[in-house]
């Protein structure tokens, strides 16, 4: 066979899965597809999902690496469920994988890994080519680590290193199957492998020879197009959640105008948060690797003592390193913004992992009565905007405030309009520079704890201002001047204000609004990145014909003022999340009402599917 | 790294004259009476107006413990934080603020043992900070446990039958750690501590003071048997930049330093020539260290003074020259590949 057909055929929604071992670049050729997929104007949602090792034993299944990546000419809200295309580099990436397609769909495999061994090594008896279990799928066999030494011959990369650009020939392939032109991904291996020019051209001969592959060999049958997606006006860029979380943090910093300080200590997956926000002094960003958890977070509150808006990000082994930290923070009521990017737990759990069972930690994960606002982001872009609001909370509250996202938000990529800086909204502070009392003999004295009667926060008083000189601590403190103090009614009175300050942040925020059918029987709540799950559930619970709204929580401690009134409107409301009923629990504690559970613990989101599923089994 | 020290306001170059007064606030302060502590805060009070800081660009830091409270008894801004916190909560601050003086106080307990890694990286990093470590070797706060500098064999409420612990020797862990300024002092020496805490004060980097002080509650006499008057002449061993170590009567008693470590001789006995001449500045620490592990025991003859004064380059961290503007976030933000809908 021979000929690509004169046009493409025209396709609304696709969704691809690249898997390989882990040294294979298979994170890496997802995100360039993507990349392409995003300047078409597509609509897309991705998942990379891979394990925790670095490099596990080549070949095995615990090192199989993978990314899936839906793109659309409409709104898409997660990753889809199962692949229609999957290329797979070897035969544990297969095996592994194999379940994530589509029966039906075409399975792209490089022919060139099939030796017996590396069967062996994935725990295959027989050579699935031909044992009759891919009978369901179209199957593609490429030689793809054999075309690409022929490839790169030529470019001074040899030996073992020339089949290294095979992951640059399979995305050759995808580009022509989905009419992509790859020139755009030529000019980022440029710029990215520049220092060795070598491998710079091994990657631009695997890439080219790729998509000559495509257009020669007999792939002709499966070129499709994705049209492009229908857009606000605006100016757009594809982000993943902890890039869009870090830029939400810089954003933050200059709306307050404020030098921003991240105290943090690396951890997956929050740790490209800090790598993003070192790469930025220009824009007042100031980042500290410190020696510990701890560390990183009593540096915070140093620097938002000094005046800084501080930050500290980690993971949920890091946030519980951290707990007795945020409580000093708590007492000393100054502003700190705690950025806790949710894994598998408990322990180590299942870190390069999605999961979203830290809510009750960020709510009660303290000794003593210690209140703090907590906000969840939903999705990847959103993650800029979550980031400002949790700022906004801290320095207007001087709290600290949790702001959860997860692993899968955290690597996920969507398109992002990108916001005009001038309209972000001002989230200054006034700092305090004159006494707020006078003592019987007449002189100024400043007072640390004289509150606010609005908002009850204290007044942000900052080294280097002369007179308003003040001494803080963990220990209780008088209500007013500060001092120390352990009399009895003293703490019953802070105590509650402390409680009355948070809980007061309800007026501030906006009430919930409804998706849906408003009018259903049956109201979903979620929070976090299971957002896109839902809205796509929703969309096949209604063409199933049944009823349903959603309301989806930002702010989880306090929540909206209205949420109680809006529960109370449906006859069963309904809790996905990823952990075993956290948000459940506690709307049930607070409202009285019979919630019911959809929990997952198992490392991955939820698909549309499955959760479609759920609701339907609740409802019926 | 890079220099960032921030250049003050015209106004502000001019230090007000202070005295000890200015430094004291209205809080009572709650130490048993005859502790140690009493004399190390007089001593730094006393020493403030001298040090050319002003009391707004001074901030006291403090973890947990007895030494901890010293905060609220200096009229500067202060932190008492969290146990063992001190460290890295000042070293936030100095990153962040590289204008302001930042103390760190803390006891053996607080900086050795639950800060122990905060003070490592505090002095590797060479941070802009005053560390005073008060050396009871007991926890007094919690009435009366082993602390990580108390000796083998001492029975404690923890350890009544012994402690069989090795101590941590406060100096010798802050030459490991690379510190650039290494003093010790005493309690019963307010103008010994005076001229320490001033020294320590102007050191650009992190300054790592130990001052050996008494419990008289838990650990009474804990250095009584150098620290008393009466037996000073003989037990301390004042260091004294380019001198050789000689202390005791018409100093008849020298320190010889060698490979295996530095060692008390009669100069009749060994000559004037032998003894070790002290040299601060010397790169490497071997030498400090030798004086610092002696004296394992405090019933021995303990150097006092500078162990060690160099210079290397104090971390300030990343230099930021104040917040981001709205178009720095439009640059950042509109930076590599974006595609526009009309």
């Amino acid at each position: 066979m021979s000929g690509a057909p004169a046009t493409p055929q025209v396709v609304h929604d696709v969704t691809i899965r690249l898997a390989g071992d882990s040294g294979d670049g298979m994170q890496l050729t997802g995100d360039r597809f993507t990349a392409l997929a995003a300047l078409a104007g597509n609509d897309l949602a991705t998942l990379p999902d891979f394990p925790a090792e670095i490099r596990a034993p080549a070949g095995t299944l615990p090192g199989v690496s993978a990314f899936q990546v839906r793109i659309a000419d409409r709104e898409v809200t997660t990753p889809g469920d199962d692949a229609t295309v999957m290329v797979a580099m070897n035969p544990a990436a297969l095996r592994s994988e194999l379940s994530r397609v589509a029966k039906g769909g075409t399975i792209i495999l490089n022919s060139d890994g099939f030796d017996e061994r590396s069967q062996a090594k994935a725990g295959y008896e027989t050579d699935p080519r031909t044992s009759g279990e891919l009978d369901a799928y179209e199957v593609v066999e490429v030689p793809m680590t054999r075309l690409t030494k022929e490839a790169v011959a030529g470019t001074g990369v040899s030996g073992r290193h020339a089949g290294r650009s095979k992951n640059f020939f399979a995305l050759g392939i995808l580009s022509w199957m989905y009419s992509r032109d790859p020139e755009s991904v030529g000019g980022w291996i440029d710029g990215k492998f520049s220092k060795d020019d070598a491998v710079r051209q091994a990657n631009r001969k695997a890439l080219a020879a790729g998509h000559a592959f495509g257009e020669t060999a007999e792939l002709g049958a499966n070129q499709v197009v994705v049209p492009a997606a229908t857009r606000a006006p605006g100016t757009y860029r594809s982000v993943d959640g902890n890039t869009a979380l870090a830029w939400g943090l810089i954003a933050a910093g200059v709306c307050a105008e404020l030098p921003l300080f991240l105290g943090s200590y690396p951890i997956t997956p929050a740790s490209a948060i800090l790598h993003e926000l070192a790469r930025h002094p220009d824009a007042g960003v100031r980042t500290f690797q410190a020696e510990d958890e701890i560390a990183a977070i009593t540096a915070a509150i140093g620097a938002s003592f000094g005046g800084h808006l501080a930050i500290t990000t980690t993971s949920g082994p890091g946030l519980s390193l951290k707990a007795e930290a945020l409580g000093l923070a708590i007492s000393l009521e100054l502003p700190l913004v705690v950025v806790n990017i949710q894994r598998g737990g408990p322990a180590t759990g299942l870190p390069t992992k999605t999961e979203a069972s830290d809510l009750l930690q960020a709510m009660y994960g303290r000794h003593g009565e210690s209140p703090v606002p907590v906000i969840a982001a939903s999705r990847p872009g959103e993650c800029f905007d979550a980031a400002i609001e949790a700022a906004r909370v801290a320095l207007k509250y001087r709290t600290p405030v949790i702001l959860l996202s997860d692993g899968y938000l955290a690597n996920s990529a969507e398109p992002w309009r990108i916001p005009d800086a001038a309209d972000l909204p001002d989230i200054s502070v006034a700092k305090t520079t004159e006494p707020n009392h006078v003592r019987p003999d007449g002189t100024a004295d400043f007072w640390p704890y004289e509150r606010d009667p609005e908002t009850l926060a204290r007044p942000w008083a900052v080294p280097g201002t002369p007179g308003l000189e003040h001494r803080i601590g963990g220990i209780e403190k008088a209500d007013g001047t500060g001092n120390i103090s352990y009399d009895a009614d003293n703490h019953q009175r802070m105590t509650d204000l402390r409680a009355a300050k948070v809980a007061g942040i309800a007026k501030d925020i906006p009430p919930v609004e409804i998706g849906g059918d408003v009018d259903a029987d049956t109201l979903i709540v979620g929070w976090g990145s299971t957002w896109g799950a839902i809205e796509h559930s929703m969309a096949r619970l209604t063409n199933a014909g049944h009823q349903v709204a959603h309301v989806h929580l930002r702010h989880l401690n306090p929540f909206p003022p209205n949420l109680g009134e809006v529960l109370a409107r449906y006859d069963h409301v309904v809790v996905p999340e990823l952990n075993s009923g956290q948000l459940c629990r506690l709307l049930r504690a607070e409202f009285l009402v019979d919630a019911h559970s959809i929990s997952k613990v198992a490392g991955q989101p939820f698909s549309a599917a499955e959760l479609t599923a759920r609701i339907s089994e609740v409802l019926r | 790294m890079s220099d960032t020290t921030a250049t003050l306001p015209e106004a502000r170059v001019e230090i007000p004259t202070t005295t000890r007064a200015d430094w004291q606030t209205d809080q009572e302060v709650r130490w048993c009476p005859g502790c140690g502590d009493y004399s190390i805060l007089a001593a730094v009070q006393l020493a403030m107006p001298d040090m050319g800081v002003r009391r707004e660009d001074t901030v006291v830091v403090s973890g947990i413990g007895c030494a901890a409270r010293f905060p609220y008894y200096m009229d500067t801004y202060g932190v008492h934080s969290i146990h063992g916190r001190a460290p890295a909560l000042a070293t936030g601050l100095a990153l962040a603020r590289p204008d302001l003086s930042v103390w760190v106080v803390g006891g053996d307990g607080d900086l050795l043992s639950i800060g122990g890694n905060h003070l490592l990286h505090a002095l590797r990093r060479n941070v802009n900070l005053t560390i005073l470590l008060f050396n009871n070797r007991i926890y007094g706060l919690t009435k009366g446990q082993y602390s990580p500098t108390s000796e083998v064999g001492k029975s404690t409420k923890s350890t009544p039958f012994g402690s069989e612990d090795a101590p941590l020797h406060p100096l010798a862990v802050a030459l490991g750690a690379g510190a650039t300024f290494v003093a010790r002092t005493h309690d019963m020496d307010r103008t010994g501590m005076q001229d320490i805490f001033k020294r320590a004060h102007a050191h650009q980097g992190a300054a790592f003071v130990e001052v050996l002080q008494n419990c008289n509650v838990f650990n009474d006499g804990a250095f009584a048997d150098i620290t008393a008057r009466s037996e000073r002449e003989e037990m301390i061993i004042p260091l004294t930049h380019g001198q050789p170590v000689r202390f005791g009567a018409d100093g008849h008693a020298g320190v010889q330093v060698d490979l295996d470590g530095a060692r008390v001789v009669e100069v009749a006995d060994a000559g004037e020539e032998a003894l070790y001449v002290h040299d601060e500045r010397r790169e490497s620490p071997t030498a400090a260290l030798a004086l610092a592990l002696m004296a394992p025991e405090p019933h021995e003859p303990t150097p006092m003074g500078v162990f060690r004064d160099v210079s290397r380059p104090v971390h300030h961290g990343t230099s930021v020259d104040g917040p981001g503007t709205r178009d720095d976030l439009a640059a950042m933000l509109g930076s590599g590949a974006t595609w526009t809908v009309e």
